[in-house]
Order: C-alpha cells, then sequence, then structure tokens
C-alpha cells in the first residue's frame, strides 16, 4: 500500500476527469441552465452582495441536474478512496517507522532529467544536479497532513451533496473540488520543491475557479481574480525562494536539500536568509498573511463547502506546511525567523480586531481564520514548528465546523448571511447549533478541547522563545497572542450569541422555512464536532502519554534540537501559570461576548461603537486596507502606470514607426521629386530637343518633290566635288 | 588623228546644230505655255535626231524621230489638251526656288569642266564603217543594230518589251476614271 | 572645225543641265515631263557620242533601249498627271505635297 502513495493524489484527479467530461457532455448545448437569476432570497445587506453560492441560489427549478447520481458517487468517493489509501499507507510504513524519522519515498518517473554532476551554485563544490522527479514523500510531517486533509476533504465533499444539491452546476462543483484535493494532496506528497509548486499553483487555480463559481455574480468574479492576483504575488516570492534553493544547493529535492544544509551549515547560512524570506513571501501570500491577506474576505463569496474546505483547512495551511517543512533552512536563518513571528503575531492580532465588528457570519470566520493562521506562523517564528503544524490540525477540524455549521445556518435561514437578522435559532436546528458551539469552545481556547492544547503549545513556545538582541520581542508577541486568544473567544461568542440566541431578527418569509439540514450535512458536522474535541487530545503535554504528537513529528521537525531552540522542560508552574492565563482571558472574552450579547441585547457594543465611532468605523471598514490597495496599485500602478505605458507606447515607441513613416514620406518625395523634375525632365528634354531638331528638319519635308530632287542634285554635285577634289 | 569624230564642214552643221538644240531646250523651259513647251520639244528632239544622222547613227536617229517626236510628243499635246483649260490662268510658270537653282546650276559645270578639261579618253582610231558592218557584210546601220539587238542583246530585247507592256498596263489603270470620283 | 568628243559631251552636259533645271523649277507637271525628256535625250546623245568615238555599236543599242525607257515612262507619267488633275483639279505641281511634314 505504501507504493501506491501515487494514488493517493490520482484519485481525485480521476474524479476531476469524470466530473469534468459529464459535466460538459451535459451541457454543451444548453450551457449552465437555469442560472444568473441570482440568490433566491433578495439581501437587503447594508455591506454589497457578498452572498455565498448558495446552493439554493441557481436553483434548477424543474430541471434536473444531469448525472447527479454519478457526480456524487464519484466526487465523494474519489475523495473517500485517497482517505483511505493515506491511512493505508501511512499504517503500511508504520507510525513507529514514522516517528523515528523514517521517509517513504515512492519516484513515478524523472521529470526534468538534464544534467547531473554539473558544478553548480553559489556554494563552492557544490556538485549540483538538474535533476527532478515526480515522487512522492511520506513522512511523519506529510502523514499527518495527508490523514486530516483527505478525512476533511471527504467530510466536505459529502457535506457538499446536500448543499449543493439543487444548483445547477452540481457537476462542475465536484469537478473543481476534486481537482483542487489533487492540487492540494500533491503539494502536501511532493518530495522537491518543483513538484510542490505544482501542487501550490493549483490550489490557487482551484481557489480562483470555486470562489468564483457562480461567475456571473460580479462579486464571486471579482474575489475570485483578487484572490489568483493576490496569491501570485506570493507565487513570486515562493520562485524567488526556489531559485535561491537552487543555486544554494544545486537540487530541489528535500532529502537533499535539507540534509545538505545542516551537514554544512556555515556555508550556506549567510544566504539563507535572503532565500527563506523569498519562500516566506509565497507563504504570506497563500496563507493571508499581512499583508496578502485582503484576498480570504473577499472570497468568501465562494460556497460555503469551499471556504471550509479551502480557506479553512487546507489550502491556507499550506503555507505554514511549506514553512514547517523548510524548518531545517530557517532555524538557520534566524532573522527570517524573526521577520515571520511579527508577521505572523501582527496579523494574529490585526485580523481579530476586525473580526470584532464585522456583521456577516462567514467574514467573522474569514477573519477569524486569517488570525488563527498568524498563530500558526508565530509558532513557526519562534522555532515551535510541532507547536504550529499542531495548530493547523485542530483549526483545520474546528474551523471547518465552523464553516460548515454557518453553511448550514444559512442554508436554514434561505441564504440570510447577515447575523444582525438572525437569532433565536438556538432551539429551531439544534444540531447545527450544538456543533457550532462545541466548535466555538474549541477556538475559543477552552481547556480540553482541541483548540486549547494547540493554542497553549502556541503560547508556552512564545513566551519560552528567544531572539538574539530583542529581549522584549518574544514577550510582546506573547502579550499579543493572548489578547488575541481574549478577542478571539470575544468575538466568536459574539457571533454564537447573535446567531443563535435572543429573538429572530429576520423577515417571517425566512422564519416559515427554518429547518435543519439533511443528513448529509449534518453527519459532516457531528463528526468534526467530535474530532474539535478529541483532535488536541494527542497534544497534551501535561500528561506524560498525552504528548503523542511531539514525537511524532519530531523528526521531520525538529531535526536539530538541541536544547536551546526548544526548551523541552519547562517548570511545571510556569505552565500551569501560562494555562491559566489564557484561560483565564478566554473566560473573559467569552463573558463579555455573552453579557453583552446574549443578554445585554447588543446594547453595550451599540453605545461604545457611538461612542468611539472614529473606531468602530475603522474596524468596520477593515482599516480602508482595500481602498488603500485599491488606491495605490488598483488605480495607481495598474491603471495609471497602464496609461502612462500607453503615452509612452505611443509617442516614444511608435515613434520610431512614425519616425520611419516620416523619413518614408520625405524619401518618397524626394524620390518623386526626383523623377519627376530630373529623371522625366530628361526625357522630355531630350524629346523636345529632338522635337526642335525635327521641327527644323520639317522644314525640309516640304512635300515637294522637285524639291528633293534639288537636294539630291547638291548632293550629287557635292560627292562629285569631293571625289574629284581627292582623286 | 585620233579622237577626231567630225571635221570641216560636217563640225560646222554640228555646231549650228548643237546650237539650236540648246536653244530650244531653254526655250521648253522658260515658255509659259506648256504648248509652247512642247512644240519647243518637239523641235529640240528633231534636232538632235539631225546631231545623230551626223554621227552615222542612223537607226537611232529615225527612231528617235519616230518614237520620240511621233508618239511621245503626240501624247504629251492630247493631255495638254484635255487638261489645259484651267491650268494656264493663275499661276507663274516658274517655281519658287527658281533663283537658287539657277545660282546652283553653273556649279555644276565646274567638275564636269574640270573633268573635261583632265581626262584623257582611249586612242581608239576611229573606224568609219563600224556601224554599218552586219554579218561581215556591209549592209546598213539597221542591219548592224538589229543583228546586234537580236543577236547579242535579245534578252535586254525582251525585257523592253515587257516593260512596254507593263507601261501600257499601268497607263490604263492610272488613266481609268474611278467611278466614285466625279471628276 | 574639229569637231571632238569634248564637244559632244559638253553640248550632251548642258542639255542635261538645262533638263535637271527645268524639273526643279517648273510648275506645270507637263512640263516637269518635258524636261525629263529632255535629259533623257541629253544622255542619248552622250550615248552616240562616245559609241561613234569607239567605233562601237553598243552605244547606239543601249540608246534604242533608252528611248524605249522613256516612251513607257511617259505613257506612264502622264497617266499620272491626268489621274493628279482629276484629284486636285489643277496641274500644280506644288499642290502635291501630301507628303509634307
Amino acid at each position: 500500500m505504501k507504493d501506491l502513495l501515487w494514488a493517493i493524489p490520482l484519485f481525485p484527479l480521476a474524479g476531476f476527469l469524470i466530473n469534468g467530461f459529464l459535466y460538459l457532455r451535459s451541457h454543451r448545448t444548453k450551457g449552465e441552465a437555469a442560472h444568473g437569476h441570482g440568490d433566491a432570497v433578495p439581501h437587503e445587506a447594508p455591506e454589497p452582495a457578498h452572498g455565498d453560492a448558495h446552493g439554493a441560489s441557481g436553483h434548477s427549478g424543474h430541471e434536473e441536474i444531469p448525472y447527479k447520481r454519478i457526480h456524487t458517487i464519484v466526487g465523494t468517493a474519489s475523495v473517500g478512496l485517497a482517505c483511505l489509501f493515506a491511512f493505508g499507507a501511512i499504517f503500511d510504513v508504520g507510525l513507529k517507522a514514522l516517528s523515528s524519522g523514517g521517509v517513504h519515498t515512492v519516484t513515478l518517473w524523472r521529470w526534468i532529467p538534464l544534467g547531473v554532476n554539473q558544478s553548480v551554485g553559489h556554494v563552492p563544490g557544490n556538485v549540483g544536479e538538474w535533476v527532478v522527479d515526480v515522487a512522492f514523500r511520506l513522512d511523519s510531517l506529510s502523514a499527518l497532513m495527508i490523514g486530516f486533509v483527505t478525512f476533511v476533504g471527504f467530510l466536505i465533499h459529502v457535506y457538499s451533496v446536500g448543499y449543493m444539491g439543487h444548483d445547477a452546476g452540481y457537476g462542475r462543483y465536484f469537478a473543481y473540488l476534486n481537482l483542487f484535493m489533487f492540487a492540494m494532496l500533491v503539494l502536501v506528497l511532493a518530495n522537491n520543491f518543483l513538484l510542490m509548486f505544482v501542487g501550490w499553483e493549483g490550489v490557487g487555480l482551484c481557489s480562483y475557479l470555486l470562489i468564483g463559481y457562480d461567475y456571473w455574480k460580479k462579486s464571486a468574479a471579482d474575489a475570485g481574480k483578487k484572490a489568483f492576483v493576490v496569491n501570485r504575488i506570493g507565487d513570486f516570492g515562493f520562485i524567488l525562494g526556489i531559485f535561491g534553493i537552487f543555486a544554494l544547493f544545486g537540487t530541489l529535492d528535500f532529502g537533499k536539500v535539507f540534509s545538505t544544509a545542516a551537514a554544512d551549515p556555515a556555508r550556506v547560512a549567510p544566504y539563507l536568509t535572503l532565500v527563506c524570506l523569498c519562500l516566506f513571501v509565497g507563504a504570506v501570500g497563500k496563507s493571508a498573511q499581512v499583508p496578502l491577506y485582503v484576498w480570504l474576505p473577499d472570497a468568501m463569496a465562494g460556497p460555503t463547502p469551499v471556504s471550509a474546505l479551502i480557506h479553512a483547512a487546507t489550502m491556507v495551511t499550506a503555507g505554514v506546511y511549506m514553512v514547517a517543512r523548510c524548518n531545517v533552512l530557517f532555524r538557520l536563518a534566524p532573522a527570517a525567523l524573526v521577520v515571520v513571528a511579527i508577521i505572523g503575531g501582527f496579523t494574529a492580532i490585526f485580523a481579530a480586531s476586525i473580526g470584532l465588528v464585522q456583521n456577516d457570519i462567514k467574514k467573522v470566520l474569514a477573519y477569524s481564520t486569517v488570525s488563527q493562521l498568524g498563530y500558526m506562523f508565530l509558532a513557526c517564528g519562534v522555532g515551535a514548528f510541532v507547536a504550529g503544524i499542531f495548530h493547523v490540525m485542530t483549526h483545520a477540524f474546528f474551523k471547518a465546523c465552523l464553516f460548515l455549521g454557518s453553511g448550514s445556518v444559512i442554508h436554514a435561514l434561505s441564504g440570510e448571511q447577515d447575523i444582525r437578522r438572525m437569532g433565536g435559532l438556538e432551539k429551531r436546528i439544534p444540531i447545527t447549533y450544538k456543533t457550532f458551539l462545541v466548535a466555538t469552545l474549541a477556538i475559543s481556547g477552552v481547556p480540553l478541547f482541541a483548540g486549547f492544547f494547540s493554542k497553549d503549545a502556541i503560547l508556552g513556545a512564545v513566551y519560552e522563545a528567544h531572539f538574539e538582541g530583542m529581549p522584549w520581542l518574544p514577550k510582546a508577541l506573547w502579550g499579543a497572542a493572548l489578547l488575541t486568544a481574549g478577542l478571539t473567544a470575544f468575538y466568536m461568542f459574539r457571533l454564537v450569541s447573535l446567531t443563535f440566541y435572543g429573538e429572530y431578527r429576520g423577515t417571517a418569509e425566512q422564519a416559515s422555512h427554518i429547518h435543519e439540514s439533511p443528513r448529509t450535512m449534518t453527519i459532516p458536522l457531528i463528526i468534526l464536532a467530535a474530532l474539535s474535541v478529541v483532535g488536541g487530545w494527542v497534544g497534551f503535554e501535561l500528561v506524560e502519554a498525552g504528548n503523542q504528537i511531539k514525537p511524532f513529528l519530531s523528526p521531520i521537525l525538529l531535526p536539530l534540537a538541541t536544547a536551546a531552540s526548544e526548551p523541552e522542560h519547562h517548570e511545571l508552574a510556569k505552565e500551569l501559570a501560562l494555562m491559566a492565563a489564557s484561560v483565564a482571558v478566554a473566560g473573559v472574552g467569552i463573558f463579555l461576548a455573552l453579557a453583552w450579547y446574549r443578554r445585554g441585547g447588543g446594547r453595550v457594543p451599540a453605545r461604545l461603537a457611538e461612542r468611539f465611532p472614529g473606531v468602530y468605523r475603522t474596524l468596520s471598514n477593515k482599516y480602508y486596507v482595500d481602498e488603500v490597495y485599491d488606491a495605490i496599485f488598483v488605480e495607481g500602478l495598474a491603471k495609471e502606470g497602464g496609461r502612462v505605458l500607453w503615452e509612452v507606447d505611443a509617442t516614444v515607441v511608435d515613434l520610431i514607426p512614425n519616425g520611419a513613416a516620416a523619413v518614408t514620406r520625405g524619401l518618397s518625395w524626394l524620390s518623386s521629386a526626383f523623377d519627376q523634375y530630373v529623371v522625366d525632365g530628361l526625357v522630355n528634354g531630350v524629346a523636345s530637343s529632338l522635337q526642335a531638331a525635327f521641327r527644323l528638319f520639317r522644314r525640309a519635308e516640304t512635300g515637294r518633290v522637285q524639291n528633293y530632287a534639288l537636294f539630291m542634285g547638291a548632293g550629287l554635285f557635292a560627292i562629285v566635288a569631293v571625289y574629284l577634289f581627292f582623286r | 588623228m585620233t579622237g577626231v569624230l567630225l571635221t570641216g564642214t560636217a563640225g560646222w552643221i554640228f555646231v549650228v546644230f548643237a546650237v539650236l538644240a540648246l536653244g530650244t531646250a531653254v526655250a521648253v523651259i522658260v515658255a509659259k505655255n506648256p504648248v509652247h513647251s512642247a512644240l519647243f520639244l518637239l523641235s529640240s528632239f528633231l534636232l538632235v535626231a539631225c546631231i545623230f544622222f551626223l554621227q552615222q547613227a542612223e537607226f537611232v536617229g529615225t527612231v528617235q524621230i519616230l518614237v520620240y517626236a511621233g508618239g511621245i510628243m503626240v501624247l504629251f499635246l492630247f493631255v495638254i489638251m484635255l487638261v489645259h483649260q484651267r491650268t494656264v490662268k493663275g499661276t507663274t510658270a516658274f517655281q519658287n526656288q527658281w533663283d537658287i537653282a539657277l545660282l546652283l546650276t553653273p556649279f555644276f559645270l565646274i567638275p564636269f569642266l574640270y573633268i573635261l578639261g583632265t581626262e584623257k579618253f582611249v586612242d581608239v582610231p576611229v573606224k568609219p564603217d563600224a556601224f554599218r558592218m552586219a554579218g561581215g557584210k556591209l549592209l546598213g546601220n539597221t542591219q548592224a543594230v538589229a543583228e546586234a539587238l537580236y543577236r547579242d542583246y535579245l534578252l535586254p530585247f525582251e525585257v523592253a518589251s515587257v516593260f512596254l507592256l507593263v507601261a501600257m498596263i499601268g497607263a490604263v489603270v492610272l488613266g481609268k476614271r474611278s467611278t466614285e470620283k466625279m471628276d | 572645225m574639229t569637231i571632238t568628243i569634248n564637244h559632244f559631251l559638253l553640248v550632251s552636259f548642258l542639255l542635261f543641265a538645262i533638263g535637271f533645271f527645268g524639273v526643279i523649277v517648273r510648275r506645270n507637271f507637263l512640263t516637269l515631263l518635258m524636261s525629263i525628256e529632255l535629259m533623257l535625250n541629253a544622255v542619248n546623245l552622250n550615248l552616240i557620242a562616245f559609241s561613234h568615238r569607239l567605233s562601237d555599236l553598243t552605244g547606239q543599242v543601249f540608246a534604242v533601249f533608252v528611248i524605249t525607257i522613256a516612251a513607257g515612262e511617259a505613257a506612264i507619267g502622264l497617266a499620272l498627271t491626268i489621274s493628279f488633275f482629276r484629284q486636285r483639279r489643277t496641274l500644280n505641281v506644288e499642290e502635291a505635297d501630301v507628303l509634307r511634314g
């Protein structure tokens, strides 16, 4: 089974091909039937309609979705099989083998077979080879990743069956979703930078396709474009990083690169800072950190399961995965790590602050995702890669659960997404409510839920971190992270309160349709909620046998384990104190949220907003970042730059052809003048002089024979005279 | 004496005839009336024929009188009478370039006189009876010429006759009144 | 009076010159033709003179031919005159300048 590693991404790929082919076949003549009528329920939200592609929109009415059963089966089974094969491969290799650093590589074929033993690289004496294989690598890190990626992915596919069940583009949806799974699995399983980049780009593409799923809606299409463009900026940095890797190491294979770096760090270390920063730029784009996070909130225009899968559980974690994968390199470039930590920490608190005042369910969750990703990078930045990956996993569980739950709410409310028009749903959609609550508890860091363990691990690592020359930094970061935890708890429970508690504030029309979601949607919710509880138990540090994950991941993530970089033995008191701090902060946040929103009916926040209108507006408008970007880059660079370039082209560049044209005109005038006056002059001159001569001679042509006779006689006389004279 | 052709009285007769012939020739080209010109030409022919007789070319002289004077001049007179009515009035006899021609003509004389003065002819004795020998017998000029014509110069003779035929046809064709044009 | 060939030649030449002059100068077509006959006559005189001098009959025979040709030519010329007269109603040679130019 372990040799069938390649099958894991292959199943979703096959699913994509089959679904895509069938979809195209069924839509050849009639196009996307019955689309374009927008949402079933008109939005009166003050914010522009960011309604996601709910299954009810694009309702095909009485028309059947062609091949629906096949799409369903192929779409879910492909991922299900991938999941089975993933776990099969993992257990075939063996957890023990993996946790002792075992790496299983399955090579499919040599992709780029050029030049072995060419001396490349800045690093002298390095014998490089421009050889890239299509090969997959299974070690503890990738095993963990594919484990939850396939499983959560599978659950989300199942959920989509119910959620998108009435959407006319059903087949297209599953095709794209399968394609995404394929790309993500390639990304995670790749054993070299280039193949990983292939998957990297693939998920970016699928993100674009799926965000802009309702391509006829401008908000969705724009969001898709935005996601792709911003992602691209990050990809540029990533590519530069890959170039740097190859220049330094002469190879792109993970194993070779990391072992070379570890074996002789002094040789490569000076250059690694730049390379790692470039790689990190890619992660910033993909994982929506400051300043390239702006696409994620807009990406909520896509269908909710897409948000769950791509923008919560998998794609956005690819950046963290990449950084964790390259931990060897990052550890050798402490300056880069500082940058990572600072950006991660700043993003965490920044996004949390925006999430406080958002009124769209999915927007809150989106900013929450950005914030949590900041946590993960913060963890990596302080060297706690294990904690970071751990948080990736737990976050996947509870964030997916939250997104799917929100999808369930939206579905129940016939497309409503504004939480100001929700409320009182606690009893009406109980399963959704309960799972949502569980996931919220997890994200808030309530003890014993998954988020608590991972978040605590991060906070502890940050507190204990040590940065050269900046002793204040770890504490500052820890403070920010702690505050963020409080904010997270607060806004999440604000969300819960406004959505589920209190009085129902929606329309009567919506109220009449409120219903619990079908089982295909609720069962994944339940499973994910359960995972949100137990998923963190593998990281329980306090209990001796509790912390399974660290030893599991250590060989990969802690290869340079030294006492300095990863403090192994905390004092128990300090640990408990830190834990208490985070719990307290979470508790305060929860309490305030419930107090203000559940019972207080939102009056206090309203008064706060009145009292600090500037603050409120800034937060509510997301610090105007989008507007700034728009002004600088879109209007400024793109449009004005385009205009300037157009001017340059019209004048300077076109100077050449225009100049050439003018010169040609001049030359042609010259030659025509020459032709007219000189050449024709000559010809005409000859002709006219001849004519003059002819006129002269014509006088001899009198037509009278007698004159001719006279001339003849005279001529004869002359001849004879000459003859006689010269005889 | 070699080169002497006529002596004594014959010489003087020749001079008279020659002067008269030249005089009538001048009269031909000077006369305004074409009838006068024709008659002067006729007399010129006759005088030349006389000169021929003086040179023992009796046959040629006779033919000259018969053909030239008798035939051609009559023809001329016919045509003159045919077209005479309107030609005399209003036109000067001489042409526009008569002065140039008059100036030039003496110049033609110069080379001729030069040749006359310098040229030496072959000294061949004059045989008095050369023109009367026909077949070795002294018969007469006519017989002699006839023998030469029909023996030595038969081809030119025949050609001349064909020429006369052609000329006759040509003259008929040219003189034919064309049906479209009115006279 | 001793007459040599030179005298004959002189006479014939003068006759010829007169005839030539007449050809060039006269306006009347018929007079033109007559001048041509004069010239032919002069040639005949020349021939006979030389024939006499050289005691050769050839000259005389040739003179006969000349007369023959002169007759034919006169006939044609006169036919031309008539034709010309019919065209132009005039015998003025100067009118025959269609080839002018």
